[in-house]
């Protein structure tokens, strides 16, 4: 027998009617992705499940407030980024300036202009590259990314949303999205670099 | 094309978002600039990291509150 699988449309209706079960559907539907956005937000378990509680509740709360104008995952992709973003500003750590930041990106260029030499590491296997250790480090990099670019990065690039759907939940231009995105990873590049060749080095 | 030119257009580039006038003039800087194809192979190559790092799925705790608390909310004991 055929399985018909509800439409989140489907289920928002049920739930405007007082369905309870199709609440729980929808959220289990969406659950591990919110987490996921907000832990590599944040970096940390215990401010996920704030942001995957905070994002849950805004969007029951919230939901005779929406109108179906953007698709619902879109919808539920902007409360989740704008949660772990409050998350993200009650931290007291101070945030790389714009300037420090796209000093850093650019870094590479001034590099390569120089003549220096750069190092290639790209012909490791990503399973040998991809240890503890090296998780880590890219986890750091995430966290030194300033917000606006640090968003758009994980929207894109760790739970892969088309740059348009990104463009959507933020409210910016697809333009405005792919030229952060493309900064955000000439940053994470460089990080990846120095901890890469760092690691060729070492005897 | 200059490497300044290319620099900016990487990710579009590694994204497959570019013209193909485009993408055979980059391809065509690259041949000859090799600092430039180290730059596009390691983007690549952390863009590809990013998206092997595994999923973080809510742990099974952290799933019963949630649960939890949206019946709560809903008016449920």
């Amino acid at each position: 027998m055929e399985v018909l699988v509800p439409t989140d449309t489907e289920l928002l209706e049920r739930i405007r009617k007082g369905d309870s079960d199709a609440l729980e559907l929808l959220v289990s539907r969406y659950e591990d992705r919110v987490y996921n956005l907000a832990y590599r937000m944040l970096g940390n378990r215990e401010d996920a499940e704030d942001v995957l509680q905070d994002t849950f509740m805004n969007v029951i709360r919230s939901l005779d407030s929406f109108q179906g104008r953007s698709s619902f995952s879109t919808w539920l992709y902007r409360v989740a980024a704008n949660a772990a973003l409050t998350k993200l500003r009650q931290r007291s750590k101070r945030e790389k300036s714009e300037s420090e930041f796209l000093d850093d990106v650019y870094s590479v260029k001034e590099q390569a202009h120089a003549g220096v030499k750069l190092t290639d590491w790209s012909a490791n296997p990503i399973n040998q590259l991809l240890n503890e250790e090296a998780q880590n480090q890219m986890d750091k990099a995430i966290d030194e990314l300033p917000e606006i670019y640090r968003v758009v990065f994980v929207l894109r690039d760790v739970e892969g949303l088309p740059a348009s759907d990104v463009a959507d939940i933020l409210g910016l231009s697809v333009a405005a999205v792919k030229s952060r995105l493309h900064r955000a990873r000439l940053y994470l590049r460089n990080r990846l670099s120095a901890y890469f060749s760092g690691e060729a080095q070492a005897p | 094309m200059k490497c300044e030119e290319i620099f900016e257009a990487l990710s579009e580039y590694i994204d497959e978002e570019i013209t193909i006038q485009k993408c055979r003039e980059i391809e065509a800087h690259l041949e000859h600039c090799s600092n430039c194809r180290i730059v596009v192979d390691t983007l690549k190559k952390t863009v590809a990291l990013y998206h092997a790092i595994p999923a973080e799925n809510v742990p099974d705790e952290v799933r019963l509150r949630l649960h939890k608390v949206i019946r709560l909310e809903n008016g449920e004991s």
